[in-house]
């Protein structure tokens, strides 16, 4: 909160640490918008998303975004999350453009993993790309933070990718003060990411502050599950499952929200905003460690599939 | 873990420093006693260490992320990490200390109102310890904290502590460091990291925890800084909201108050201000670094790039201005060279005049030079297609900063600093 004390030059008014995060956020935003030709916010549903989606607010209100809102749809996404979205999208009177994972495949640009652990999270790189090139995207707004994950900790706010939607990490350009460059040539794009420096408390403490709406599957609920790898996965027809795994029903809410066939929840109880936050700070455990099977691949799995040009 | 409250502030620091002085010992023990560290990042760091034969839990595995530095034992770049106490919510900029890393060091002491050093207290003041403190004193870094690290390798002795920092203070004192604290820790025991030392009574400070919890941070705000550069004019639907046009921007400096005389600058044309939208509502006033949008009373001819400042002490138009750069890429800056040139909102091409001296990086001291090598460090004159509104980086750090970016590549290639404004 900002301090009440007037002001002379005597007083030292101090931002709260969440406004100071959303101040440098707030700026980022209108830095692509005005150095870029053509951004896109990318919009999951999830947490950190429902975020940029407020911030995005906060830095163009009363007009308009100077973006469209884009959703990279695996087809196995929770509906409660996709219903969410819808309405979201609706209230804020903004585009939305679906790219769909399903539409890859049936046009023969990825082709479907198989088996029980068969996951289409790697394929949506495709789509995403895909969409890049099809919109003439010049840069892409995400909600990924550094404190996610190793690799992220060195990516640059502003980070630039080559017209294969590459990363490179080894030849980022330095990133300065709160100067960014977004120089680029046509084909490449920057990805661009206002919540570097937000943690997941962070992200948590500022939707209880904002009063905002998050898919409720991220508060505690019954839910039949099963466990595999020492995660809960949702049932669903697009999971099978494998001999000796058995459903039973749990409560359970999920710290990350992805592809169901990828994503695990966590045993919970916390029904409010203010109990996920205090299960947040009291956690011993990381959001993607507790509840990515993605990232357990192999010691480098985000830095190769940023590599490729993952979210 | 403590949650950080509501008000808590945030704090930027920077730490420089290689493999072997203790800097990821200590900035594990940051994490590692104020419990930031996760089980599974603990297991991970565990198992990978011993995988490497390590012999000890490695804690360097928590900064170092990419593929090529675990495979090289090295870090090649700035890391980012956090942590947070009740009182304040941390960013590390973590960079390597070894001299060919002098652009990281840069990059990350740029945002950083903090600067923590690492001192071995069995070698005192080494001209790695210099380079730092000289980089934290030309980015203008306000305060430095020189930890004497190792303390329990010369038997916690008070006079080595003294010594060490007796000898530092003389050598630091020309630089420009507002505020310098000397903390005698061992990162490896945790003697006076986040809990004090019974080793060592004779020290009677903070532990290096509550030094960053207390230092202060909030400047005083004068209204003879205010600088708003402009990054964008927000003009809803012409049907929605017909006469509002507002300048949405970030706060470089001082504050803002509703009904302050303001001048548009490089125009010059005067205006006060009507109102000021914030991230919660309408503001009464607005100072760094807010991101606020302003109204003003005048409808003028304002777009990004300009800059909106206190009528009481406006900075300068320039076209020429001599800079301090750090240069960042193989190939060097000579006189003649032709960059783009970001300073606040405003984008121009730059002409490099002469280099006036270049910075030996073993001495410190300033000595005659025609170009700029990469991770070189030196004075030239430039000349912009348009007039910037600057003030010299010691006065503010955003409207002093600028970057230089090369045209063919695209890159980032140098870090300036303004010293001196027009032809000289």
């Amino acid at each position: 909160m900002i301090s009440s004390t007037p002001l002379d030059s005597s007083t030292q008014p101090t931002l709260s640490h969440l406004r100071a995060l959303e101040a440098e956020a707030i700026h980022v935003f209108r830095e692509v918008a005005a150095d870029l030709e053509r951004p896109v916010l990318l919009f999951s549903g999830g947490k950190d998303s429902i975020v940029l989606l407020r911030l995005a607010e906060k830095a163009f209100r009363p007009g308009g975004f100077p973006f469209p809102i884009m959703h990279v749809d695996t087809g196995h996404n929770f509906p409660e999350v996709i219903e969410f979205r819808d309405r979201r999208v609706e209230e804020l009177g903004e585009r939305l453009i679906v790219a769909s994972v399903q539409e890859s495949i049936d046009r023969g640009r990825v082709v479907e993993e198989k088996g029980p652990r068969a996951s289409r999270n790697r394929l949506q790189t495709v789509t995403l790309l895909d969409a890049i090139t099809e919109g003439n995207f010049d840069a892409a707004f995400g909600g990924a933070r550094r404190d996610e994950e190793r690799a992220r900790a060195k990516e640059r706010i502003f980070s630039f990718r080559d017209d294969f939607g590459q990363w490179d990490p080894k030849v980022q350009r330095p990133e300065l003060w709160s100067l960014y460059n977004g120089r680029i040539r046509r084909g490449e794009h920057v990805r661009v990411f206002p919540l570097s420096n937000w943690t997941e408390l962070d992200v948590w403490q500022y939707i209880d502050e904002e009063g905002l709406e998050v898919p409720h599957i991220y508060f505690a609920h019954d839910r039949e599950v099963f466990q595999r790898d020492g995660m809960l996965y949702a049932t669903s027809p697009n999971i099978q499952m494998i001999e000796g795994e058995e459903p039973f029903t749990a409560s359970v809410r999920y710290r990350t929200v992805g592809d169901m066939s990828c994503t695990g929840g966590v045993r919970s109880d916390a029904a409010t905003l203010g109990e996920v936050v205090a299960e947040i700070a009291a956690t011993r455990i990381t959001e993607r460690g507790e509840t990515r099977a993605d990232d357990r691949v192999t010691e480098a799995a985000m830095e190769d599939r940023k590599r490729e040009g993952y979210f | 873990m403590a949650v950080v409250e509501a008000t808590s502030e945030l704090l930027r620091f920077a730490t420089a420093g290689s493999v072997d002085d203790g800097k990821s010992t200590l900035i594990g023990r940051l994490l590692f006693d104020s419990k930031q560290v996760l089980s599974d990042q603990m297991a991970h760091v565990e198992e990978v260490s011993e995988r490497r034969g390590d012999g000890y839990v490695n804690l360097a595995l928590l900064t170092d992320g990419l593929r090529a530095e675990r495979a090289q034992g090295i870090t090649i770049d700035v890391a980012y990490r956090y942590f947070q106490t009740p009182r304040r919510k941390f960013i590390i900029a973590d960079t390597p200390g070894h001299e060919q890393y002098t652009r990281n060091m840069v990059t990350g002491a740029s945002t950083a109102d903090l600067s923590l050093m690492l001192l071995d207290a069995r070698t005192g003041v080494v001209e790695q310890s210099k380079r730092h403190a000289f980089i934290a004193s030309l980015l203008r870094i306000p305060h430095v904290v020189a930890c004497v690290n190792k303390m329990d390798l010369v038997d916690f002795g008070e006079g080595v502590f003294d010594r060490i920092a007796a000898d530092f203070t003389e050598f630091a004192a020309p630089l420009d460091i507002e505020n310098l604290t000397f903390i005698p820790i061992s990162a490896l025991d945790g003697d006076n990291v986040v809990d004090g030392s019974a080793r060592m009574p004779w020290y009677e400070g903070p532990t290096l925890l509550d030094h960053l919890e207390q230092v202060q941070i909030a400047r005083d705000l004068d209204r003879h800084d205010a600088r708003f550069p402009v990054q964008w004019v927000i003009r809803p639907h012409p049907s929605l909201n017909p006469d509002y046009r507002g300048y949405a921007g970030r706060m470089g400096g001082g504050a803002f108050r509703v009904g302050d005389e303001v001048v548009v600058l490089p125009s010059g044309v005067s205006t006060r201000i009507a109102g000021i939208d914030g991230p919660e509502g309408e503001l009464e006033t607005a100072f760094a670094p807010m991101s606020v949008t302003v109204r003003l009373e005048d409808d003028l001819d304002v777009s990004r790039g300009d800059m909106i400042c206190t009528a009481l002490d406006p900075p300068e138009a320039v076209r020429d201005l001599t800079a301090d750069v750090c240069w960042m890429t193989s190939a060097p800056l000579r006189p003649g060279g032709r960059y783009a040139v970001k300073h606040t909102t405003r984008t121009a091409r730059a002409i490099v005049g002469d280099v006036l001296h270049k910075v030996d990086v073993h001495t410190l001291e300033p000595g005659p030079a025609d170009h700029l090598a990469l991770n070189d460090i030196g004075r030239v004159r430039l000349r912009t297609s348009a007039p910037l509104v600057a003030d010299p980086y010691a006065r503010n750090r955003t409207t002093g900063s600028f970057i230089l970016i090369d045209e063919a590549t695209n890159d980032t290639v140098g870090a300036g600093m303004v010293t001196d404004l027009g032809a000289r």
